[in-house]
């Protein structure tokens, strides 16, 4: 059932996304250890939906995950800290301007 | 059993109050029993996960026991709550069937006798939310939801391991063989379960054991396991008579409740 080349000793992370009514986002809660997919749905069922938190649920590999290199914060986001413009409160809406 | 215990005395209830009274304590029990020895595994589990998972289902159990006992006390009528149900009966008067009362053993040992009961109580409660007695109509269809989901926790864990490791699969199959024998006993239809069957309270116990013995092939064909052939059995825990197992259960569960009697939090 499990890839015999990974480590065996551990099961592998899943990151678990819970969307919290109908509408809304599934949004990153947490994580957890699981031997499977389907083990990480039973997992997260139990440990982040037990006080009704949730109506659904997303596992997803960790090691699927691809993230930022934190070294990198520099060059990536820094160059936008001096673009205020970008902001829609950068600009003054016309009087004349009822409902924007 | 002495000549005092409540289930004797019990005996001057109408015939039909006596018979129900019974029948709810055979469930109740049932899910009292296993919650119990399912809490066993709190902070010994493989896997923090698991300690949670275990635990969810313990208290779900429990959850049912409370309302079934709950309801088992004004069926009698002597105004005895739940607590005096749970904790202060012996162990003569406990009548649930013995497979719920055998050790935790392995984790292996403890997801086959899940999944056998887990399936038995899906079939009863599936079919009881349409009983003639309304109130075990409405607590069945609360559990039911509540028994699908056990069933898809242990049901999962017993794939998973019966079509696992070679040591895996040895080990829940051996716990197969040796529990095995013990289901008979949910299926031993006696006269309470007919007089109850006639009465629309419960279903037919055959037609809750073809519909059991369907799931649990499916199951074990997908976990690659072999289904023990049935063997005669000679235990009666539906009728008080127990393993010695349940004494070490009473023992700790009721320990609190006969020290501090009456204590709440």
């Amino acid at each position: 059932m499990s890839n015999p080349t990974e480590d065996r000793r551990q099961w592998p992370l899943y990151e678990v996304f819970i969307r919290a009514r109908g509408g809304l986002d599934h949004k990153h809660v947490g994580s957890l250890h699981a031997a499977d997919a389907r083990m990480a749905i039973d997992h997260a069922r139990d440990l982040y939906t037990r006080r009704q938190e949730g109506v659904s649920i997303w596992v997803v590999p960790s090691k699927d995950i691809t993230a930022s290199d934190p070294a990198e914060n520099d060059s990536l986001f820094e160059p936008a800290r001096d673009k205020i413009y970008r902001h829609p409160t950068f600009y003054e809406i016309p009087d004349e301007v009822k409902t924007l | 059993m002495n000549a005092t215990s409540p289930v004797v005395r019990g005996q001057e209830l109408n015939a039909d109050a006596q018979a129900l009274f019974r029948y709810v304590l055979r469930l109740g029990d049932l899910s009292l029993v296993l919650g119990q020895r399912l809490g066993e595994w709190v902070g010994h589990s493989p896997a923090l996960e698991e300690d949670l998972g275990l635990a969810n289902v313990a208290l779900d159990l429990i959850g049912q026991a409370r309302l079934l006992l709950t309801y088992a006390g004004e069926v009698e009528g002597r105004g005895r709550g739940e607590d005096e149900i749970a904790f202060l009966r012996e162990h003569g008067e406990y009548l649930n069937a013995i497979l719920a009362e055998q050790p935790n053993g392995d984790f292996g040992q403890t997801i086959v006798r899940q999944v056998l009961i887990d399936a038995f109580q899906l079939e009863v409660y599936e079919r009881m939310t349409t009983s003639s007695d309304e109130r075990l109509a409405a607590i069945a269809a609360k559990s039911v939801k509540e028994v699908l989901y056990h069933l898809r926790y242990s049901g999962g864990w017993l794939v998973r391991l019966g079509d696992g490791t070679e040591e895996s699969h040895a080990r829940v199959q051996s716990a197969l063989d040796n529990l095995w024998p013990y289901t008979v006993e949910l299926f031993a239809e006696d006269e309470l379960d007919r007089t109850m069957a006639d009465r629309g309270v419960a279903p037919r116990l055959s037609d809750v054991q073809a519909a059991w013995l369907r799931r649990i092939d499916e199951i074990l064909a997908e976990a690659t396991l072999r289904r023990p052939k049935d063997r005669p059995h000679s235990w009666h825990g539906k009728r008080g008579q127990h393993s010695e197992h349940l004494g070490y259960i009473l023992a700790e569960m009721q320990h609190l409740q006969r020290t501090y009697p009456g204590a709440r939090w």
